[in-house]
């Protein structure tokens, strides 16, 4: 099983441009019609549980708004 | 499936210490975000961000200077090669390097550039090339495409009347002052990480003293392409690339040695 992962997206830098959508692998981000950020964005979040904390979201992210997290290695249950 | 708490995992990214943490005034997708993000990152992996001072140029990266969380200049329109020139050589123990669009650079610019690259000034360029003049709104520069609508070529750019694209990468790497000539692309992961390389051997280039040091990034201006971020992704790939080819175009043999 692949180490499990998260993302935190910063709701003041994100602007919805859709780059990490694109470039997940897992294609387990999409854009929160719930919330309008202070710019007026829609920002990213997961939608499902399959985030494995490759990070590529963040490399493709112009404004670093993604923080990743991983499982440290042997912590799996 | 057990909930996870990031107390206990790793952090495998966070926002870099060098980039001051406001939202930028770039549009939304514009890879200019991309390359600030990259060189903050080299600059905190080589612990330079107290001797560091950036000179900002004319474009939509004037405002540069409010983003990186260290010192900065602004310098008039092409003219960021002279002024990091003068810094560096009444500070030759600070990290220098200019931060320039290609209207910037190639165009109003282009005498200043080769000149800096003649001499091997010993500071590193940071140009952004997204094949027009973003901030005045999408006019055609020295790097639009040939065929390419832009607003001041709006039946495409024809190379009969106003000639081709300049090939800066290639051009500065006849330079005999110059150490480091690359070009790379930021439109998907695997470019991004090689670009980021790229920079990084850009300012080894000017820690050890070797002279002149450029990176040449391939850029998107989603807003005046009049494309979503990703369709400018996938533009840049498909039309921008086999015009400028990536690839290293000049290096020091003291950097080919450097695992980076
Ligand atoms: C001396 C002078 N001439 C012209 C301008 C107008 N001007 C501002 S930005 C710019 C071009 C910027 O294009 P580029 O360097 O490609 O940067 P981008 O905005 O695309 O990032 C021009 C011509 C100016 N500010 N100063
Ligand atoms: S870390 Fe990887 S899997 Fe997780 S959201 Fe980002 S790109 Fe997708
Ligand atoms: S790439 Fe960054 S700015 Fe763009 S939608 Fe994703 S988190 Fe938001
Ligand atoms: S106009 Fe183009 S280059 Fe300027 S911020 Fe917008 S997308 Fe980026």
């Amino acid at each position: 099983m692949p180490l499990r992962g998260t993302i935190v997206v910063d709701e003041n830098l994100c602007k919805a441009c859709e780059l990490c959508v694109e470039a997940c692998p897992q294609h387990v981000i999409g854009l929160n019609a719930e919330i309008i950020t202070p710019r007026g964005f829609h920002p990213a979040h997961l939608i499902k549980d399959e985030c494995t904390g490759c990070g590529i979201c963040a490399l493709v992210c112009p404004e670093a708004a993604i923080t990743v997290y991983r499982e440290k290695r042997g912590a799996q249950g | 499936m057990v909930a996870l708490d990031i107390k206990d995992m790793e952090i495998v990214y966070r926002h870099p210490d060098s980039l001051v943490d406001i939202s930028t005034h770039y549009c939304p997708g514009c890879t200019h975000g991309i390359a600030h993000r990259l060189v903050a990152e080299v600059i905190d992996e080589m612990g330079l961000a107290k001797r560091t001072i950036g000179v900002a140029s004319v474009g939509c990266s004037a405002f540069s200077y409010n983003y990186f969380d260290f010192d900065f200049v602004q310098s008039p329109h092409g003219r960021a090669p002279a002024m990091a020139t003068g810094v560096k050589r009444s500070r030759p123990d600070r990290i220098v390097f200019t931060y320039q669009g290609d209207g910037d650079m190639i165009s109003i610019g282009a005498g200043e550039i080769i000149a800096a690259a003649g001499r091997g000034e010993n500071i590193t360029v940071i140009f952004l090339n997204n094949a027009n003049y973003g901030m005045t709104g999408g006019q055609m520069a020295p790097t639009t495409l040939p065929g390419m609508k832009t607003t001041s070529s709006p039946n495409g750019r024809d190379v009969e009347q106003t000639g081709y694209p300049i090939l800066a990468s290639e051009l500065l790497a006849t330079q005999q002052g110059a150490s480091y000539i690359a070009r790379r692309s930021l439109h998907d992961p695997k470019n991004i990480r090689m670009a980021k390389k790229a920079i990084r051997l850009a300012f080894e280039t000017q820690v050890r003293g070797l002279g002149f040091s450029m990176v040449e990034l391939l850029s998107t201006c989603p807003t005046n392409w009049h494309m979503t971020p990703a369709n400018a992704t996938k533009w840049l790939e498909e039309k921008m690339l086999p015009y400028y080819p990536i690839g290293d175009y000049k290096v020091h043999p003291e950097l080919s040695e450097l695992k980076v």
